[in-house]
């Protein structure tokens, strides 16, 4: 693993760390990453749809996803660019709910933003606790550079799979790659296994 | 593949600023790169301690070398070593290339406009010298925004290729200290000054844009509204200092 050796680098030692993934260092700022500019959606033209394979589409306006079941939710997150954000507090709807009504047998979805963004998750990574559609971020209302009115939050994997500006998840049949796995990035993201680039 | 940590041998270092230096390396099996892609950089102390950062690359070659010019954070884990340390001869480890979306390719047809919030120049440079070297006739404006004349990157360089190339024109835009007999007195980039030193929107222009966060999502922001489309701009945001939310 260990090939070269800088005698004269001495680094933080953060990597002790437990909750820090291979390869990754820990930040206490908010770094912005984003393809292109950010988006402006208003909550009153904001929505959010499923749609499935049968061509049944599920949406919900801004009220009505409200309406949801709410859910606090502190994670840490791991930005393929190496920094890891530890203790993060959100604050939004679990895909679970969201999928409740949802009849699918696809087995992969592709989540699609305002703006145009894509990133392909597989359906299994989306439910059973593991994922939300947040609109708040420490106690405020999530900001637009950071995916504002509401952004994906999966974050068990790399954070580009936590796309900003949500609009809708697509189930798809097979694992198509979205936008950054089409330039180079992984298609899963597993931090833990460092499923950084393709 | 890209995702091999790979051995580079340092083979030239050039400083740029009194923070910033530019660092030769030599990887081999490297295939060339594109303009505008990064590599990840990692350093490994004694005790067996590693640290990864990503650097852009600043010249794009079709051989096994390639340039990175690094700049020094004030509280950097890595950078300070890189600028003060790192020493012709030295190695390190590599990984990349990589990335596809924020490059430039000499088959590209449009308009290019470039706009660089201090170290933010560095991938734009590599566009800027992949262009150079092309036959691609396109015609490429460059806006760079930087503290002082002696803050800019790759000065004597561009300062050639901004007297010489008829395929490049360069604006600078200082923010704090300006040369003697500049005309305009130093001051944060304004919409007023953007506007009136890019391409116009039509032949629409790609516009790539690299700097800190904040800086690259004003002038996004400022170019949507003055209706460049969003779809022909691309961002790269350097430093990682974010704000907090």
């Amino acid at each position: 693993m260990v090939g070269i050796i800088s005698s004269g680098f001495h680094g933080r030692r953060q990597s002790g760390n437990p909750a820090l993934p291979p390869g990754q260092y820990e930040t206490g700022s908010f770094p912005v990453l984003t393809a292109g500019p950010a988006p402006r959606i208003p909550t009153d033209d904001w929505e959010f749809f499923i749609t499935t394979e049968a061509g049944q589409r599920h949406a919900w306006s801004w009220a009505a996803f409200m309406a949801l079941p709410q859910m606090d939710i502190e994670t840490d997150i791991h930005c393929v660019t190496s920094w890891s954000k530890l203790g993060t507090r959100w604050r939004g709807v679990s895909l679970d709910s969201l999928f409740e009504n949802v009849e699918t047998n696809c087995r992969f979805t592709m989540a699609h933003s305002y703006g145009g963004y894509t990133t392909n998750v597989a359906l299994a990574d989306l439910l059973g606790g593991r994922a939300w559609v947040a609109w708040e971020f420490d106690g405020e209302p999530l900001e637009r550079a950071h995916g504002g009115p509401a952004r994906l939050l999966v974050p068990h994997l790399y954070f580009w799979k936590s796309a900003k500006w949500i609009n809708g998840i697509e189930l798809t049949q097979d694992d198509v790659p979205g936008f950054w796995e089409s330039n180079g990035y992984h298609l899963h993201g597993d931090p833990w296994r460092e499923e950084r680039y393709s | 593949m890209s995702t091999l940590w790979r051995v580079a041998d340092v083979v030239s270092i050039m400083p740029e600023t009194e923070t910033a230096r530019t660092i030769g390396l030599r990887v081999n099996g490297l295939n060339g790169n594109l303009a505008g892609q990064h590599i990840d950089i990692r350093l490994t102390a004694d005790d067996g301690y590693s640290a990864v950062r990503s650097y852009s690359v600043a010249r794009a070659g079709m051989d096994e070398t390639l340039e990175i010019t690094v700049d020094e954070l004030a509280n950097g884990e890595v950078s300070p070593y890189l600028v003060r340390e790192l020493a012709v001869g030295d190695q390190l480890e590599i990984r990349g290339p990589v990335g596809g979306w924020f490059v430039w390719k000499p088959t590209d047809k449009n308009p290019v406009q470039l706009i660089a919030g201090g170290s933010g120049i560095v991938p734009l440079m590599s566009m800027i010298r992949a262009h150079q070297a092309s036959e691609n006739p396109s015609q490429f404006r460059l806006l760079y925004s930087l503290k002082s004349p002696e803050a800019g990157f790759y000065r004597e360089e561009l300062q050639t290729l901004g007297q010489e190339s008829h395929k490049l024109v360069i604006d600078y835009a200082y923010t704090r200290k300006a040369p003697k007999d500049w005309p305009t007195a130093p001051q944060r980039l304004t919409a007023e000054t953007l506007l009136a030193n890019i391409l116009p929107k039509d032949p629409t222009p790609d516009i790539f844009i690299c700097g800190q966060t904040v800086f690259v999502e004003t002038v996004a922001e400022w170019l949507v509204r003055a209706e460049y489309p969003a779809a022909s701009i691309k961002t790269e945001r350097f430093g990682g200092t974010g704000g907090t939310r």
